[in-house]
């Protein structure tokens, strides 16, 4: 089984902290199947991490290493720069595409552009079964199959799909160790495979800034909220409250 | 804009209950054109049925594919079949993390563009978002395709209206990938009776200065008619279920009154509630930063100032 974990928003050079709980979940679920109790050639689990964002990403890509991924792929070109979601996705599908995974793992969202939208995208593309926002994933690699439970809008759901499958994964799925020095040492030997826009196959035209399918009109910052009313309460902050709730006919 | 521009709004009601955002989607897209009601789900008739007191021109039922068991791609398909059919000038759709997920994939189906929580929509579809946290207000449009913009709830007064004059089934033909990932349980959770967090005109969180004991939280938010919210610390400590967490990795609100009860207004907290129109913050903490977005804020204990506030609302009834 070959896993890929997403890392999108590398911008700030710091591996994104959401991401962090997709590469910590990757390794456990290997680690939950690996006869050696690791990931690797030898043990039949790989875990690829993918990394679409500018050349400072490679810090974040060495972390995620560092933490146990096998090896990287760093997609990196200035004609990506600027890409939305829709483009964004089709990149990172491309990439998919080529190389072939039985499960890919994200973070549920970036910590910039906060939409939630990548994983979804990409499993329509893919035509990959979609698992998001999954609270916990459990993988059986011998139905080739894999099982989540997600808090959604009305309640706690469990969900089932045959692999290949798209997941997300929320910040309360695990806690993501720190690398290890030896996983620090070991990290520095692994592949980084950088990718440009030739070798994704995708045309210039598709992808950056000037293929996004929205604009922004304008943008104009908020007025600052008005000096707010503070009061100690010395015996009728509680009534007080809500006569200022009565006077803005809220009550 | 003209009279020929028609927009379709998602009806998703997995509970199969119809809830007033949609009666906002069909206020937004009045201004635009003809509203035409796409219902996705499984009772779809019984679902089209609540739509009459909604300013709705027409609907349609689609049918094809059990919506509750297979979740998102479903819906989406049947969306994009409902696009291929009427050529809506847009499409709105509920912003919540469903419906910004229904919209990521018919944007892919449809080779469109995609904005996802807009708090205003005008007749020529600029959506009104407001990002960095609030702190800044952008106007984007669409410019690929047909517009998909995903609102938020609570952004406008549900103007009413008398319901679709017309109803016909639209028989989709959904694909077998999108049937891929299948629901196997569901346990819906418990309300008591209160709003849905994301849709409640008022919510109520509490935070670590409860100390795990959200009664006074509670009792205030049933006497106002709220939904209750916590903060991450607050659902970490498993003192509230993580479906009620208000912030970065929980559900966004924006209703028209955020109390914050014990919260100290952490950057991921506000980031799930800074839109909101009103702020009261309660904190016995003078310094709390929550009091920096705080309309109006008292300094005290949530202990004292919560009861005595819900015994006043109790009053006035
Ligand atoms: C990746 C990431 C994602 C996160 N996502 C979220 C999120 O979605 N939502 C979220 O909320 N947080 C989130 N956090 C956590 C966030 O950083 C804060 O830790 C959290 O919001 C703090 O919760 P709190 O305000 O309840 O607790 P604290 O910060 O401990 O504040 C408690 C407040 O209660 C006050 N207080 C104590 N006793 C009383 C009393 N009797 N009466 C009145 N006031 C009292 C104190 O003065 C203090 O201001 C996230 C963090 C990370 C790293
Ligand atoms: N040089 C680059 N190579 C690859 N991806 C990039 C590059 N610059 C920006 N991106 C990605 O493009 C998206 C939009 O980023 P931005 O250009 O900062 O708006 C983000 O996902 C970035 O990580």
């Amino acid at each position: 089984m070959a896993g890929g974990v997403l890392d999108r928003a590398s911008v700030d050079a710091v591996l994104n902290d959401l991401d962090e709980y997709a590469v910590e979940e990757a390794l456990r679920i290997v680690e939950a199947h690996s006869p050696t109790g690791e990931s690797g050639e030898a043990s039949g689990h790989t875990i690829t991490l993918i990394s679409m964002g500018p050349d400072r990403a490679t810090d974040a890509i060495r972390k995620a290493l560092s933490m146990g991924a096998d090896d990287a792929i760093h997609i990196c070109d200035d004609a990506f720069a600027g890409s939305d979601a829709l483009a964004t996705s089709l990149v990172l599908a491309e990439v998919i595409k080529k190389n072939g995974y039985d499960l890919i793992i994200c973070g549920t969202e970036s910590t910039d552009a906060r939409m939630s939208v990548v994983p979804a995208m990409l499993a329509e593309r893919l035509g990959y079964a979609q698992m998001t926002f999954a609270g916990s994933v459990t993988v059986d690699p011998a139905t080739s199959s894999i099982a989540i439970s997600r808090v959604t809008e009305i309640g706690i759901e469990k969900m089932t799909a045959a692999l290949p499958a798209v997941v997300s994964v929320v910040e309360k799925i695990n806690e993501p160790r720190y690398p290890s020095f030896k996983g620090i040492m070991a990290a520095k030997k692994k592949t980084i495979t950088s990718m440009a826009l030739a070798d994704t196959g995708l045309a210039a035209e598709a992808v950056g800034a000037k293929a996004a399918w929205s604009s922004v009109k304008d943008a104009l910052p908020r007025p600052p909220r008005g000096a707010g009313i503070k009061v100690e309460d010395t015996g009728n902050g509680g009534s007080a409250l809500v006569e200022f709730l009565a006077e803005k006919r809220l009550v | 804009m003209s009279d020929m521009s028609t927009v379709l709004i998602l009806v998703d009601a997995l509970d199969g209950k119809v809830s007033s955002a949609v009666g906002e989607l069909a206020t937004f897209g009045k201004r635009i054109g003809e509203v035409v009601a796409v219902v996705a789900a499984n009772d779809g008739a019984g679902v089209a049925a609540q739509l009459s007191s909604f300013a709705i021109d027409r609907a349609i039922i689609c049918t094809g594919a059990d919506f509750a068991s297979h979740s998102i791609a479903p819906i989406a398909e049947a969306l994009a079949a409902a696009v291929a059919k009427e050529s809506p000038t847009a499409v709105l759709i509920t912003s919540t993390a469903r419906g910004k997920e229904i919209a990521a994939r018919l944007a892919v189906r449809t080779n469109s563009g995609l904005l996802t929580d807009a708090v205003d929509i005008d007749a020529d579809a600029i959506a009104t978002q407001s990002v960095f946290g609030g702190s800044t207000t952008v106007h984007s449009a669409v410019n690929h395709g047909t517009s998909i913009v995903t609102l938020r709830s609570n952004s406008v007064e549900v103007q009413s209206g008398s319901g679709p004059a017309t109803t016909e089934v639209l028989a989709v033909a959904i694909s077998d990938s999108a049937k891929k990932s299948s629901v196997t349980s569901l346990e819906a959770t418990v309300k008591g009776g209160r709003p849905e967090l994301t849709e409640a005109s008022v919510v109520v969180s509490g935070g670590r200065g409860t100390n795990g004991d959200f009664a006074p939280v509670e009792a205030f938010a049933d006497s106002m008619g709220a939904a209750v919210g916590a903060s991450r610390a607050a659902t970490d400590a498993g003192w509230y279920p993580h479906s009620h967490q208000v912030g970065q990795t929980g559900k966004t609100v924006s209703p028209s009154l955020y109390v914050a009860c014990g919260i100290s207004g952490a950057i991921q907290h506000r980031a799930g509630m800074q839109t909101s129109k009103m702020i009261v913050a309660i904190n016995k903490d003078p310094e709390a930063p929550i009091f920096e977005l705080a309309d109006y804020g008292v300094v005290g204990d949530l202990f004292a100032v919560l009861p005595q506030a819900t015994t006043a609302i109790n009053a006035r009834k």
